[in-house]
């Protein structure tokens, strides 16, 4: 009988202070509105996972609030929390948000945005690196998602990033892709790919792979008979980059990659999205809601602006692949 | 509150999975990592079935039959193929990712715009406020709802279980678990008893995997990621802090177990001075504090002291024959 004592105790006790500091953190944004003319706005920022992509597109949000002058800690308060990987605890984290009264919330991957849309249907919610939010069902429709979430898609220009593959190596038939079969963004990325590679004279290699341990085997396996590799914005594949990489260099294929950071990490080039500059568009949409210009059921979901040809020359040279001078003029960005 | 009321709802949702886990791992002493695969079994079927117009509630019977087949081959690779109990629930596991896949066509299914179980309680929410008005009770009525329905039904599945387990059939199963040998010597079949055991815990997962599709709106293909963790932190937290002394108390505690855990996680949110990132080493540590408590308490201390009775018996032997 002690036991089932003690055991009501550690629970009571649990509960109250949990009840204590989730009432705490409410009443104290009432001061705050009491006091200060303008009240000290919050925000709560809800990420899957620790990721470069993902943490870029988080710093683009925070850094375009702070240019429009709500800077952390002093206009607006940031609570950032990451569910580290579990799904299972998106749902918390979105309670948590509801329960403190956030102004806004920021989610970021189609996972979190969904959690946080079945938590609360009146704080507006800005998401990012969402493919398909209409497919996800946070939106009714892209161009007027009637709910109070709105935000930018991370969806990819593939058939002009495919494309390059023929600018880069005129001869390439077969272009293999890695991709992990459980993430829904890559799943629409491939029947893009699919629909789009006959019109570019191409043909698919898939692998599919679940988690990144398994990607240096699916590189090997396929650079055995393909021409060229392009890397989708795959979160688990971009992970392990680093091992499609060394394959590629290995054995001289060329790698186009689905978004800046991986150029940057050595992938050879890409034509598109720079997360750090699509989590800044969704800043600036954040910017809008919270001076009361606009409000998330009217403002249709935006792509990135402007699409960026990034090109790896060091790449290029392992890779052995020649770059012809008309395409390095193209290029935005080239990273020597 | 909507976070502590959260952290109810979920918790006792996760309890049918504990409960589950606690019928394998500490009736059957069998280790089943199946788990992974049948709780997103669940949410994926049932989830796909209330997108094709089935009724919510019908679609998480299915979710339980899913849960019970995957539980009956790994029981069946187990008892009939021999193979080792832990690779076989890997096995399971494993192949249940890509046929999950399979069941809901893509790695992620909202159910946005669909009735789910909760529907008919978010429609009676509404009559509540209707007759009382927006008083502080139909307040807190509609708040904590679904809290006790839950709790109803976690309990009402408790019971059953409790009363399985009285049964002769049961009993069997218990008796499998302690000794296999034993139970083999008076006639009964370990094998199906195995199997029963296992399918009855894997169909309790893929309950609480559809439940849990419903609960938070749409079934993804990681949701089963590191399900097994947390079904077996919520029997070991629920047995050292309220005990295991009877089956009874036990799945209790299990239950219990599984609320606690995510108030853990919960609290872990809170807790100032760390950083986002920090949040498995909080929840580590949180759970750490709870379960060694009690260990620095007066009178476990006392009890220290006066020693083991057995052991002073056979010290005291031990002096008898030395001196003898």
């Amino acid at each position: 009988m002690k036991k089932w004592i003690r055991g009501t105790l550690i629970l009571a006790l649990m509960i109250s202070i949990l009840s204590l500091v989730a009432c705490s953190t409410s009443s104290t944004d009432t001061k705050d509105s009491k006091t200060s003319t303008e009240k000290q706005k919050t925000i709560g920022i809800v990420q899957i996972v620790e990721h470069p992509s993902l943490d870029a597109s988080r710093q683009g949000f925070i850094d375009a609030l702070k240019a429009n002058g709500y800077e952390d800690g002093k206009q607006i308060k940031l609570d950032y929390q990451n569910a580290q990987g579990q799904v299972q605890n998106l749902t918390t984290i979105s309670q948590k948000f509801v329960n403190d009264k956030v102004d806004l919330i920021f989610a970021i991957a189609t996972p979190s945005a969904q959690a946080a849309a079945q938590q609360t249907k009146d704080i507006p919610i800005l998401i990012t690196a969402v493919t398909d939010p209409v497919t996800a069902g946070v939106v009714k429709s892209m161009d007027k998602p009637g709910t109070n979430v709105t935000g930018t898609t991370d969806m990819n220009p593939v058939k002009d990033q495919l494309a390059l593959v023929k600018e880069v190596k005129p001869s390439a038939k077969k272009v293999g892709i890695i991709y992990n079969t459980g993430e829904a963004n890559s799943e629409v990325q491939i029947k893009i790919a699919k629909e789009v590679a006959p019109e570019l004279g191409l043909n698919l290699e898939l692998i599919g792979i679940t988690n990144s341990s398994e990607v240096k085997q699916a590189a090997d396996a396929l650079a055995a008979k393909v021409d060229a590799i392009y890397v989708p914005t795959d979160n688990t594949v971009v992970s392990a980059l680093d091992s499609v990489l060394k394959v590629a260099e290995q054995t001289k294929i060329p790698v186009v990659v689905g978004e800046g950071d991986s150029v940057k990490k050595g992938g050879l080039i890409t034509y598109g999205l720079d997360y750090y500059k699509l989590g800044y568009q969704t800043g600036e949409m954040a910017v809008k809601i919270l001076k009361g210009e606009a409000k998330p059921q009217d403002m249709p979901i935006e792509t990135q602006k402007d699409m960026k040809l990034i090109i790896n020359k060091k790449a290029a040279k392992s890779m052995g692949v020649e770059l012809s001078e008309e395409l390095l003029k193209k290029a935005d960005e080239v990273i020597e | 509150m909507n976070v502590l009321i959260g952290s109810f709802e979920q918790g006792l949702i996760y309890s049918l999975m504990a409960i589950g886990v606690y019928l394998a791992f500490r009736i059957l002493d069998y280790p089943d990592l199946t788990v992974d695969g049948s709780f997103p079994m669940g949410a994926a079927l049932s989830t796909l079935l209330i997108t094709k117009g089935l009724n919510p509630f019908f679609a998480l019977f299915f979710a339980l039959l899913a849960g019970g087949i995957a539980g009956f081959i790994t029981g069946i690779l187990h008892t009939k193929g021999k193979v080792n109990g832990l690779l076989a629930g890997i096995l399971t596991m494993t192949a249940l990712y890509s046929i999950n896949l399979k069941i809901m066509g893509t790695a992620n299914l909202s159910l946005f715009r669909f009735d789910t179980i909760f529907t008919p309680f978010e429609n009676l929410k509404e009559t509540i406020q209707q007759t009382l008005g927006d008083s502080l009770i139909s307040q807190s009525i509609n708040a904590w709802l679904f809290t006790i329905v839950l709790f109803i039904f976690v309990i009402v599945i408790k019971k059953l279980i409790d009363w399985f387990l009285q049964t002769e059939l049961g009993l069997a199963i218990r008796a499998t678990g302690d000794n296999p040998s034993m139970i083999r010597s008076v006639g009964v079949n370990t094998d199906y008893s195995t199997i029963i055991g296992l399918v009855l815990s894997n169909a309790l997962v893929g309950l609480a995997g559809g439940i849990m599709a419903q609960y938070q709106g749409y079934a993804d293909i990681q949701m089963g990621v590191g399900m097994i963790v947390v079904g077996l932190a919520s029997v070991i937290i629920g047995e050292a802090i309220f005990g295991n002394r009877s089956i009874r108390r036990a799945t209790f505690s299990v239950v219990c177990g599984a609320v606690i855990y995510r108030l853990v996680i919960a609290l872990a949110l809170y807790l100032p001075g760390f950083s986002p990132t920090d949040m498995k080493l909080i929840t580590a540590l949180l759970v750490i504090v709870s379960l060694t408590l009690p260990r620095f308490s007066l009178k476990n201390k006392k009890k220290a002291v006066v020693g083991n009775p057995i052991q002073s018996i056979d010290y005291s032997l031990k002096k008898v024959t030395k001196e003898g």
